[in-house]
């Protein structure tokens, strides 16, 4: 039997835009075991954002990731408007998922580059983020920025979509679909891509299940969960589209999943963009207070469901608020699906749930002098209950009773 | 005295080392440009893979602790001593066409496996678990491609009885005949991981191994095994040239030299198409790609020959 060997991918690694450490224990060319470790990017946002207005942190969570820089703020303004019952201008929900749509058409597409990039197919890799380029192009003119696009306020949007950008941005929505229905016969019908990724790395449906995986990662497996769908809200309920699913879960079909998505999302964009034509409106409520209450906010970005909490106590900061991102919940299933394969499918396997590790990052502070952690997970836990159960005090209300016995 | 004088020379300047070296840059400047091309970017100045080389000449070396420190910086010279006096031999006859010898056919086939071996080597050498595991990739491939590579290079062999490049280019060039054009598809795409380019890089595989077989090495060494990259790039398409389709005569005058150069930037350009068109294949997918149908193609290749021949 041949001497087992760790090969390290990480702390910093080609095949990862950011740092994170995965140890692949691995037989010959064949991958025995895998170890997971995070926690190189811990910025401590959720406690920041107790120090900030809400509009502030709004800002801050579109600092999460650079790429899901809108859904984080969604999800965060219909955490802070379910909190304090505010309302929102349709017009200003059209607008939301115009800007997440882009989002996603963006995401996927510096996803689908990367893939191609992990292959050796670095043709595919530029080819599709010089499209990409295309939807930043659109982003900028909307908005002002390509990324970190500032555009979501609770009680609405900061910005109006002009009738007259329309047409313009109708016309790079038809090249993108041409473009995009290249890769799409490209990648379908190309046989190395076959031999690289059908059949490997599969989740199957029960394994999405168990581990509880989100998104593309989970649609892929045949698991038909979309929270656009399932609980509709910004405009998603007023347009016609339909969630793409797909049965093998291996990485060739979250890779036909996230192709086909695009096109649903630029169909939900130009009908969006048909109903604003006639939505009249401010694009904005303006709300001057957060009355006290608790709200969850959720969102599909583009890997998955994020889903943010906030507890308002009456001021203009919130006392809570509770971040979970998609990949906090996919970056699992990474264990399953890369066991028994080969060291040259484990690397897009890991990439296959388009991990994203700044969102996932929890905090681990480590003592330098005794080298021990100071603070870890199961404190993080102890305080929480603490303030928990101080909260209910206050409020004098009586939470559930969880038992979180693996932790403490 | 001057005969040994003209024999250093030749190994050193012309057709040897500076030759080979100058125009391998070139090729892999072309090889760059044209990526760029087809990959909507830009794409380096004609003089960057000359930068490139002497930036690793000035850049520091370091060799891991628990290497075997003499294989280790051994490994990249044996592999450019050898594609160098490939190189040599190769030219020689296309040169001054009295000067080949019997069997320099078989001594530059082996010569041409020396850079692949020597990467195996100096990836051992080097203790990493990544630089062993590109190490014993690039032993598979070559394990893989050697067969089907030499299978192609029997049909000329076949055709004008003789082992001597110079035998070999006196006569009618092999790619006019089915089993020769058998031969130089079944000899391009051993070309192709023999310089082990994309879909056969896997022993470096940038995203997998980070650069795997060469992982530790770093300064010269590595500026080295880079060169003798570099250098393969030319000598491959050459030799595929020489022993299948004619050659580039460069005795015969202007047009049959012109005609092999154009031969040889045709090889180049499919070579640097396959590789922005297909994705990486895994190792154990080559493997059975070169035994199966790339060996099938070969034998066939023989065959045709034989009764070709009859």
């Amino acid at each position: 039997m041949p001497k087992k060997t760790i090969v390290p991918i990480g702390p910093y690694h080609p095949l990862q835009e950011e740092p994170e450490f995965f140890k692949l224990h691995v037989e010959g060319e064949k991958v025995v075991d895998l170890d997971i470790e995070i926690g190189y990017n811990h910025r401590g946002i959720e406690k920041l954002s107790e120090s900030k207005s809400f509009e502030q942190s709004v800002f801050l969570v579109e600092r999460v990731c650079g790429i899901c820089s809108t859904s984080h703020p969604i999800a965060c303004v219909q955490a802070i408007e379910d909190a304090g019952d505010v309302e929102v201008p349709e017009r200003a929900l059209y607008i939301r998922s115009i800007i997440g749509e882009f989002e996603r058409i963006h995401s996927h597409m510096l996803w689908l580059g990367l893939a191609g990039h992990f292959l050796g197919f670095n043709t595919v890799w530029m080819w599709v983020w010089r499209y990409r380029e295309n939807v930043l192009d659109v982003m900028e003119h909307i908005t002002g920025n390509r990324n970190h696009y500032a555009m979501m306020k609770p009680g609405g949007v900061r910005r109006d979509i002009f009738s007259d950008d329309i047409p313009g941005i109708k016309k790079i929505l038809d090249g993108l679909k041409k473009a995009l229905a290249l890769f799409r016969d490209a990648v379908i019908d190309d046989p190395v891509i076959h031999a690289r990724t059908k059949g490997v790395g599969v989740l199957t449906r029960q394994q999405i299940i168990d581990y509880g995986a989100v998104g593309p990662t989970a649609r892929a497996s045949g698991v038909t969960i979309d929270v656009r769908k399932d609980h509709p809200h910004a405009a998603y309920g007023f347009v016609d589209w339909k969630v793409i699913t797909a049965e093998n879960g291996d990485v060739f079909d979250k890779t036909v999943v996230r192709i086909l998505e695009m096109f649903e999302s630029i169909a939900i964009i130009e009908q969006c963009l048909d109903k604003l034509k006639t939505v009249p409106g401010p694009v904005d409520s303006n709300p001057k207070e957060i009355k006290p209450g608790d709200g969850i906010g959720h969102y599909e970005a583009p890997r998955g469901e994020v889903f943010h909490y906030i507890r308002s106590d009456g001021t203009n900061r919130p006392v809570r608020h509770k971040v979970r991102a998609p990949s906090f919940m996919n970056v699992a299933t990474d264990r399953v699906a890369v066991l028994g394969q080969s060291i040259a499918d484990a690397t897009i396997i890991l990439a296959a749930v388009d991990p994203c590790y700044c969102c996932t990052e929890r905090m681990m502070a480590i003592d330098t002098d005794k080298g021990k952690p100071a603070l870890h997970s199961p404190d993080l836990l102890r305080l929480s209950q603490e303030k928990t159960a101080r909260l209910q005090r206050e409020l004098g209300t009586e939470g559930p009773k969880l038992d979180f016995g693996v932790f403490s | 005295m001057v005969r040994y004088l003209v024999h250093i020379g030749e190994v050193l300047i012309f057709p040897g080392l500076l030759f080979t070296a100058v125009i391998g840059l070139v090729t892999s400047w072309i090889d760059r440009k044209v990526t760029a091309r087809v990959q909507m970017r830009v794409g380096p100045p004609f003089l960057q893979p000359f930068y490139d080389i002497v930036k690793y000449m000035i850049k520091e070396t370091c060799v891991p602790a628990g290497a075997s420190k003499f294989v280790f910086l051994a490994a990249p010279l044996f592999g450019l001593a050898a594609v160098t006096v490939a190189s040599t031999i190769l030219w020689r006859p296309m040169v001054w066409p009295e000067k080949s010898f019997i069997g320099d056919l078989i001594v530059v086939l082996y010569l041409l496996t020396i850079p692949a071996v020597s990467v195996v080597i100096g990836s051992f050498a080097s203790a990493n678990p990544i630089a062993s595991i590109g190490g014993s990739r690039e032993m598979k491939l070559i394990l893989s491609y050697e067969l089907p590579f030499i299978l192609a290079c029997l049909v000329p062999v076949i055709k004008t009885g003789s082992i001597e490049f110079g035998r070999i280019l006196a006569e009618p060039m092999a790619a006019a005949s089915p089993a020769g054009i058998i031969a130089l598809i079944v000899a391009i795409v051993c070309m192709q991981a023999k310089l082990t380019l994309v879909p056969f890089d896997m022993p470096e595989a940038e995203t997998e191994l980070t650069g795997g077989a060469y992982v530790e090495y770093s300064g010269p060494p590595l500026g080295i095994f880079k060169l003798t990259r570099a250098m393969m790039l030319f000598t491959m398409p050459v030799f595929l040239i020489t022993v299948l389709w004619g050659g580039i005569p460069l005795h015969e005058g202007a047009v049959p030299a012109v005609l092999g150069a154009v031969k040889y930037v045709g090889l180049i350009v499919i070579t640097v198409l396959i590789r922005n068109t297909a994705p990486r294949v895994r190792i154990d997918q080559a493997m059975k790609f070169f035994w199966g149908p790339v060996t099938l193609f070969g034998v066939i290749a023989v065959i045709v020959a034989f009764i070709e021949g009859l």
